[in-house]
């Protein structure tokens, strides 16, 4: 299987990857999930052999593939503009990959209905790429990767460029697609949401580095630090210091705050606030602050205080209010 | 426009198209169709023989053109390089600089006479000029393929930066090679490019003169060249006018041709920014092959034009008679021979005259061309029924050779009512019939740019308007028109086609004194000859880097 080790790449002095290692076992789907500009697509071409890291190598089975050019490895790759190839027909978008194994044009023909089955668009091969839809397109590129049967799929941003009912619709697709083939992945995304739906396993990576490396779910739940904390966007992010007592002091109050390590007093620590946990029998501590801002958000109204901090609640209050909040903090990191 | 105000717009252009353009040709149809020109065999003989020539050097000549200047668009198109943007003005200065100073400079490189063979001589000790450039169809491979590089890099250069780089990168990952990815991606995506390309290439030798006669001699007769021969050597008017007919027939031909190519190829592909195409040359191959194109392209675009100049001031050889003890080294001779009137020399007054001549003539193309297109332009920058009809009609001089032209003038004007041929003015009216076109459009889009509203503005604050015209338009015409005089005054500078008919012995212009120069035997001769070319690439040039300096922004155009 795919094992990347200490992979680093520069572009113009700026350092995009800074040893960055994983490996994708047989069938997961790995998510790399980070900001425009993390190096998660140079990952890729760096993969796909188009480009060259300066240091570190990728495996397969192995195998170190430095050696293997581009169009030997029979990885598939869906790019984000889909690049498609305008002078051919969809069908001959789909058998380019099969024509190049030197297939038959009866096997060729086989394969290329198969593989507009499997994304659904079937009876589309003798049409123009330039005359469907970014969708259709989307799904064509898609097949076009599949069919020459590549030992490892990537998808580089595949459903940027659409809109969110269509992106929910095909993610959903494509996730099927995966499960059933078997096939392992590599989905580079920007999207929490696309990247929590279609991975068995997400890679955070930030300025060039993993910086969390797990399930979902586990990622989610626990966080590494204050940078993936915000990242993902789970709640409000306070710094603070650690007190003889074990509380932490932040700019919002005094705070209870569940830890993994023990800290010593005087230690700066980051606290996350999730803004759903704000029911009083919760216990814990209380923050108190003024209303400054309510936006409704999915069947939820969600409240700004003046101190930053913002909430999930069932009902409106006033601006200007002065709202007491039951909270429970947790250490970053 | 309402279209009586238009007419008065048009009154003074369309009679000068009429009696200089329209005319002329008239007279030539009347004289290619004579009876006796059409039934006589070797007239038909002569227009077939100089036909297939034509086409065989053009197309000849389009494939080297295009052998050189597919991978330097490629490297233009997808390589950073230092030098870069100096390389590529350098590959687009031959497109505008004349005939006889491209022959010129060539001469001075690969000539009898030019550096390489005095060089070689010198070293072997040789007796004669080894290398035979001259006068031989590689001459006019190569200058055409020196005139017209810069098509194909801008053209298929222009999609090659604008494909998107990524469809590369698909075919790779499906297993193509880069052979194949040669092959089934890049070429077809560039096809309609290359063949545009092509076909503008092609009719651009098809309808070279200067460069054949000049550089190919005597023996290599293209249809233009046979014109000439026909009209000036031979006195057989009618069988020029045969074969200016062909040529026009033709012309016309391929020019339809290029242009419904151009609209049904337009829509290719999507455009990219072109940043992401470009990188700097990384690994052996690739340094190998920008290393490669860097010194073919600056041994075909630099070594012609620097030997020039510097023959120019440069005595290599012994004038005839002076045997021994002479000083090989730099000169002035050469330039201060051009100020004297010799008796055994070509000309009857001082060869200097000649850039006196062409400096009047290049100012009369300047004011005639001026007054006679900026009405034009003004019209057609607010287009009725009258102008979507006259606009095409203006471009039809464009489509008709300088040779052709000059012809016409001959034979139009050799008889009255209108016998203008022993007029000086005869050649500066042939220069504004070929400066017209471009002056019209490159005054057109700039009158366009200027809305109405800033006129009316004007008005209602009481201006009138004649000082609307002073305060609001001139100031934003005044780059245009500056361009536009300097592109009329350079085309005039360096015209030769159309000159080389209708000039009187007593009044050369630079261009026929540089060819009779090269025409004749000794060292003195050919130094004055690089002289003069000097003088006009220098002109030339600056006339270019003016253009260059003013041009509107959006306006370029082949």
């Amino acid at each position: 299987m795919l094992e990347l080790k200490n992979i680093s790449k520069k572009y113009e002095d700026e350092i995009l990857l800074n040893g960055v290692s994983f490996a994708v076992g047989e069938g997961e789907t790995v998510c790399l999930l980070g900001a425009s500009g993390s190096g998660k697509s140079t990952l890729l071409r760096i993969i796909a052999g188009l480009d060259i890291p300066e240091a570190g190598c990728v495996y397969w089975d192995n195998r170190d593939l430095a050696d293997v050019p581009v169009h030997h490895r029979n990885f598939g790759l869906v790019f984000q503009d889909y690049a498609l190839f305008p002078h051919l027909t969809v069908a001959g978008n789909i058998a380019f990959g099969l024509k190049m194994q030197g297939l038959g044009d009866q096997e060729t023909n086989r394969r290329v209905e198969q593989a507009l089955r499997q994304v659904s668009l079937a009876g589309f091969g003798g049409r123009r790429v330039n005359d469907l839809s970014g969708g259709e397109q989307q799904r064509v590129a898609l097949a076009r990767a599949l069919a020459p049967g590549p030992r490892l799929m990537m998808f580089d941003e595949p459903l940027g460029a659409l809109d969110r009912t269509l992106r929910d619709l095909l993610i959903t697709e494509l996730r099927q697609i995966l499960h059933s083939t078997g096939i392992p992945a590599i989905y580079v995304t920007h999207d929490q949401e696309e990247a929590a739906t279609i991975a068995d396993r997400i890679l955070l990576l930030n300025e060039g580095q993993i910086v969390q490396d797990g399930a979902p779910q586990e990622i989610y739940s626990r966080p590494a630090s204050a940078w993936v904390a915000r990242f993902l966007g789970l709640g409000s992010v306070l710094d603070g210091t650690v007190t003889q007592t074990g509380q932490v002091e932040t700019k919002a109050g005094m705070l209870e705050a569940t830890c993994l390590h023990r800290h010593v007093p005087g230690q700066a620590v980051s606290i996350l606030i999730r803004p759903g946990q704000n029911r009083p029998e919760a216990g814990g501590s209380k923050i108190s602050g003024r209303v400054s801002d309510v936006v409704f958000h999915q069947e939820q109204f969600r409240v700004t205080l003046e101190n930053g901090l913002y909430f999930y609640w069932h009902e409106a209050p006033q601006l200007g209010e002065v709202l007491e909040v039951p909270v429970v903090g947790e250490c970053l990191g | 426009m309402n279209s009586r105000r238009s007419l008065l717009f048009w009154l003074a252009p369309l009679l000068f198209l009429g009696v200089f353009f329209f005319y002329p040709l008239f007279r030539i149809f009347e004289l290619g169709f004579e009876v006796s020109v059409l039934s006589d065999p070797r007239a038909w003989q002569t227009s077939i023989t100089a036909l297939r020539f034509t086409l065989f050097q053009a197309v000849l000549s389009t494939l080297l053109t295009l052998l050189l200047g597919l991978p330097a668009a490629y490297l233009f198109a997808r390589y950073h390089f230092p030098g870069k943007p100096l390389l590529k003005a350098l590959t687009a200065v031959p497109f505008m600089l004349p005939t006889v100073v491209v022959a010129a400079g060539f001469n001075a490189l690969l000539g009898p006479r030019g550096w390489v063979n005095l060089v070689l001589m010198r070293w072997f000790d040789l007796a004669a000029p080894p290398v035979h450039f001259l006068y031989s169809l590689w001459a006019i491979l190569v200058a055409h393929t020196f005139y017209n590089t810069t098509i194909v890099i801008r053209v298929v250069g222009n999609a090659l930066q604008h494909s998107n780089p990524r469809l590369e990168q698909a075919a790779r990952v499906l297993g193509a090679d880069r052979r194949r990815v040669w092959l089934q991606i890049i070429l077809p995506l560039l096809r309609p490019a290359i063949l545009a390309a092509g076909m503008l290439v092609f009719l651009f030798d098809f309808t070279s003169f200067g460069v054949i006669l000049l550089l190919g001699g005597p023996t290599f007769a293209t249809l233009e060249v046979e014109i000439y021969i026909q009209a000036l050597q031979l006195l057989n008017l009618p069988v020029a006018a045969l074969l200016s007919l062909i040529q026009i027939t033709c012309t016309l031909f391929f020019s339809v041709l290029y242009s419904r190519y151009i609209r049904r190829a337009a829509v290719v592909s999507e455009q990219r920014p072109s940043e992401m195409n470009l990188r700097s040359p990384a690994g052996w191959r690739q340094r190998l092959f920008v290393g490669l194109m860097v010194s073919v392209l600056i041994t075909l675009f630099v070594l012609p034009m620097a030997s020039l100049p510097l023959r120019s001031v440069t005595r290599l050889e012994p004038e005839r008679g002076e045997r021994t003890g002479f000083q090989a080294g730099l000169t002035l001779d050469y330039y201060s021979e051009l100020f004297i009137n010799r008796r055994s020399s070509v000309f009857y007054v001082p060869p200097i005259q000649a850039a006196g001549n062409s400096l009047k003539y290049a100012g009369m193309t300047v004011l005639l061309s001026l007054v006679l297109g900026y009405p034009a332009a003004s019209a057609l920058a607010r287009p009725g029924r009258l102008e979507k009809f006259l606009d095409p009609v203006l471009l039809l001089p464009l489509g008709t050779s300088a040779v052709t032209l000059g012809l016409g003038f001959i034979v139009a004007f050799n008889s009255p009512p209108l016998k203008l041929l022993k007029s000086p003015w005869l050649v500066p009216l042939a220069h504004t019939m070929i400066a017209l076109p471009f002056v019209i459009r490159s005054l057109q889009p700039a009158l366009i740019a200027i809305p109405d509203r800033y006129r009316q503005a004007a008005a209602v604050l009481g201006a009138s308007p004649w000082q609307v015209w002073l305060t609001v338009e001139w100031p934003i015409l005044r780059r245009a028109v500056l361009a536009a005089a300097t592109f009329a005054f350079t085309v005039s500078l360096g015209e030769f086609g159309a000159t080389s008919l209708l000039t009187r012995p007593e009044y050369p212009t630079i261009p026929i004194a540089i060819y009779r120069f090269l025409a004749q035997p000794g060292g003195m001769n050919y130094g004055q000859a690089m002289a003069m070319a000097a003088y006009l690439m220098v002109l030339t040039t600056a006339g270019i880097l003016l253009i260059e300096w003013v041009r509107v922004p959006g306006t370029e155009e082949f």
